[in-house]
């Protein structure tokens, strides 16, 4: 009896003791979609992890998933972590938007950050960047690069954030190539290499000789470069390996500051649910070196269109633009609205096939 | 739709390229079953031959010996699998779930320093003559020399299984485990053989993604490879040709439907998507079902552990 006592009086003082040490750190949890190491997306993510254990050292622990499937499993995935005491919790891509909302509901004192959704709550925030802007430069180099005028996309899912991508390259490329055309293929993943590559190897047969990727791997790259005259862009990370060619420039996206900022604020008690949507301006989206594959001339242009872009001159959705069934979209000079771009579901003019719904 | 812009004999070209590494594992993964051992760890396998083919590629600079290392890695990862359900008499389902889990994770630690790294040229072999013919020649003469070892491993099951002593002796341990025992055939070494064989095979199959088809290390780059292949073998009835037949099916489905998309075709992307998987299931079940004794083709034994007390 007495040592049932004295166990339970132990055990009950170690766990008071573990719980006022936890309190001391912050715990942060990641949910990544790909594998750390897969050169893209959420590699970059994981980048982001590291700055914010490195700026705050022993104040903060930080716990991430990896690979976790986009659905059902996802919300066992989340509710794990906040059950394991974590206070903030970043989901970090869009098929996570759901099940981040209802893992919220059921702990409130949980913070959450959902990036590249559009649902919030008192204790969801969300976050993405403008990678649109990073497109309008890759439009532009790619427009002026194409000889065959033909460029390949590869689609991940028939999302607003894809699909304002496609539509921003593709006005830009538009602008200084009249006769491009836009062959896009849906890869229906977000991260499978060798689908990946197989969407590449079809669309270089078919006579694209630029390939533009929404997919998370690196794979595409290499099958540009084995076909030789095909030039890549570098995909959420700078794949840098790849320069000079075939990738000749990238977007990068760089969450460090932003999850520094976050973290702070839970430290600091004055987290609240906000909608942030940061571009080229504030660093949140940057533009990898271009390569001297492209003529010097043109690489001025594109880092004038980036700096013009990042100093808030120029809006890459400025009209007049049409929507693909030719109803008028933007006047001339209007500038599209963000609620607009957050929810974009439809094709500029131009652009063929159908978007899946 | 602007089909005209499909190069057809380029697709049925890559089509076989596509298929090699499920039909490596799956015929691997057909030797193992017919002695009557269920290994669900194939995607650990593939993934874990991935890594190690194409690590000692790229330090040896030669594709050959990085097959070579990719087939031992997956036999050696295999045997893991064979320890513990022959001889520790663990549940297979379960010891082969957590082999794909040991491969991912071991395959990304060992994977560490060779993400962004080029892999290498495996030259393509073009067959005197015969890749001169018009059409033919180019789809079906022109590839890298794995293509045509995948085809000679079926080949090889094939007749093994079927006019063989050893074949014999590997089914027999396959449908009746005690019998065989009887007879005086050593079961849990045949099975070892089996297990290792399948192995082996599931680690070139994911050498060829890394080594040919992709061509470089990603993280989790077998992206579910593993499962196709499992499921491909059950499919078939277990019998080499048809895994074969599902293979390239399915392969050049995958294929074929990217390129349908990026010619523009008005079908809904999403039933495009879902074929390679729908149509592969279909062909293999209708082939299967014919004679109405499908079920007698599964290993009575599968997934059953031997103990020679019992």
């Amino acid at each position: 009896m007495n040592l049932t006592k004295l166990l339970a009086g132990t055990a009950l003082a170690l766990g008071l003791a573990t719980a006022a040490a936890a309190q001391d750190k912050t715990k942060v949890g990641f949910i990544f979609v790909g594998p750390v190491g897969d050169g893209g997306w959420t590699y970059e993510h994981n980048e982001g992890r590291l700055a914010v254990e490195e700026h705050f050292g022993d104040k903060v622990e930080t716990v991430y998933q990896e690979s976790v499937p986009e659905g059902a499993d996802a919300e066992r995935a989340m509710t794990q972590m906040a059950l394991g005491g974590a206070d903030l919790i970043f989901t970090t891509s869009f098929g996570y938007m759901d099940p981040t909302i209802n893992v919220a509901a059921k702990f409130p004192d949980v913070k959450f950050e959902h990036a590249t959704g559009f649902k919030r709550a008192d204790n969801v925030s969300t976050y993405s960047a403008r990678f649109y802007e990073g497109r309008a430069v890759q439009g532009h180099i790619a427009g002026k690069m194409t000889k065959t005028n033909k460029i390949g996309y590869i689609g991940s899912f028939p999302i607003p954030e894809v699909i304002r991508g496609i539509n921003s390259a593709y006005i830009h490329a538009k602008k200084v190539n009249p006769d491009v055309e836009f062959s896009i293929v849906w890869a229906y993943t977000w991260f499978d290499p060798a689908k990946e590559a197989d969407a590449a190897k079809a669309l270089i047969e078919q006579g694209a000789d630029v390939i533009l990727q929404h997919t998370d791997s690196t794979a595409p790259q290499a099958a540009a470069q084995e076909a030789g005259n095909v030039i890549t862009f570098g995909q959420a990370s700078d794949m840098a390996e790849y320069a000079p060619m075939p990738r000749v420039s990238s977007i990068i996206d760089n969450w460090a500051p932003y999850y520094i900022d976050r973290v702070q604020a839970v430290m600091d008690g004055t987290w609240e649910s906000t909608d942030t949507w940061d571009g080229i301006g504030p660093g949140m989206v940057e533009i990898g070196e271009i390569t001297d594959a492209v003529p010097a001339e043109l690489k001025a242009e594109a880092e004038a269109l980036r700096d013009s872009i990042g100093a808030g001159e120029y809006h890459p959705f400025t009209g007049p633009i049409n929507k693909q069934d030719g109803t008028a979209w933007l006047a001339e000079g209007e500038v599209a609205d963000d609620g607009t771009l957050a929810g974009m579901n439809f094709y500029v003019e131009g652009l063929t096939g159908d978007i899946p719904q | 739709m602007d089909l005209s812009s499909i190069n057809w004999i380029l697709l049925l070209a890559s089509l076989m390229v596509a298929a090699t590494p499920i039909l490596l594992a799956g015929v691997g993964e057909l030797v193992t079953e017919r002695a009557g051992v269920l290994n669900l760890g194939v995607e650990g396998m593939m993934i874990t031959g991935a890594i190690c083919g194409f690590a000692i590629g790229v330090e040896t600079n030669s594709a050959i010996l990085g097959f070579v290392a990719a087939a031992l890695a997956g036999a050696a990862l295999s045997m893991l699998f064979g320890l513990l359900t022959q001889y520790l008499l663990s549940n297979q389902v379960a010891t082969g779930l957590a082999l794909t889990l040991f491969g991912l994770g071991l395959s990304a630690l060992i994977g560490q320093g060779y993400i962004g790294i080029k892999g290498l040229e495996v030259a393509k072999i073009h067959i005197p003559l015969l890749s001169d013919i018009p059409v033919l020649g180019p789809i079906l003469f022109r590839h890298d020399a794995m293509v045509y070892v995948s085809i000679f491993i079926v080949a090889g099951v094939w007749a093994t299984l079927r006019y063989t002593r050893a074949g014999l002796i590997l089914r027999a341990v396959g449908e009746n485990h005690d019998a065989a025992h009887a007879l005086g055939y050593k079961v849990v070494r045949i099975r070892l053989m089996a297990i290792a064989f399948g192995g082996a095979c599931a680690g070139l199959g994911g050498a060829y993604l890394s080594l040919v088809r992709v061509p470089q290390w990603t993280e989790g780059m077998t992206a579910g490879a593993g499962w196709i292949a499992l499921a491909l073998v059950v499919f078939a009835s277990w019998k080499p040709w048809r895994i074969l037949i599902g293979a390239y099916l399915f392969g050049g489905l995958t294929v074929l439907q990217l390129n349908l998309q990026a010619a523009g075709m008005k079908v809904p992307v999403e039933y495009l998507a879902m074929s390679p998987y729908l149509v592969t299931i279909l062909v293999l079940v209708i082939m299967s079902s014919g004679r109405g004794r499908a079920h007698l083709n599964a290993p009575a034994e599968l997934g059953r552990s031997f103990h020679a007390s019992s």
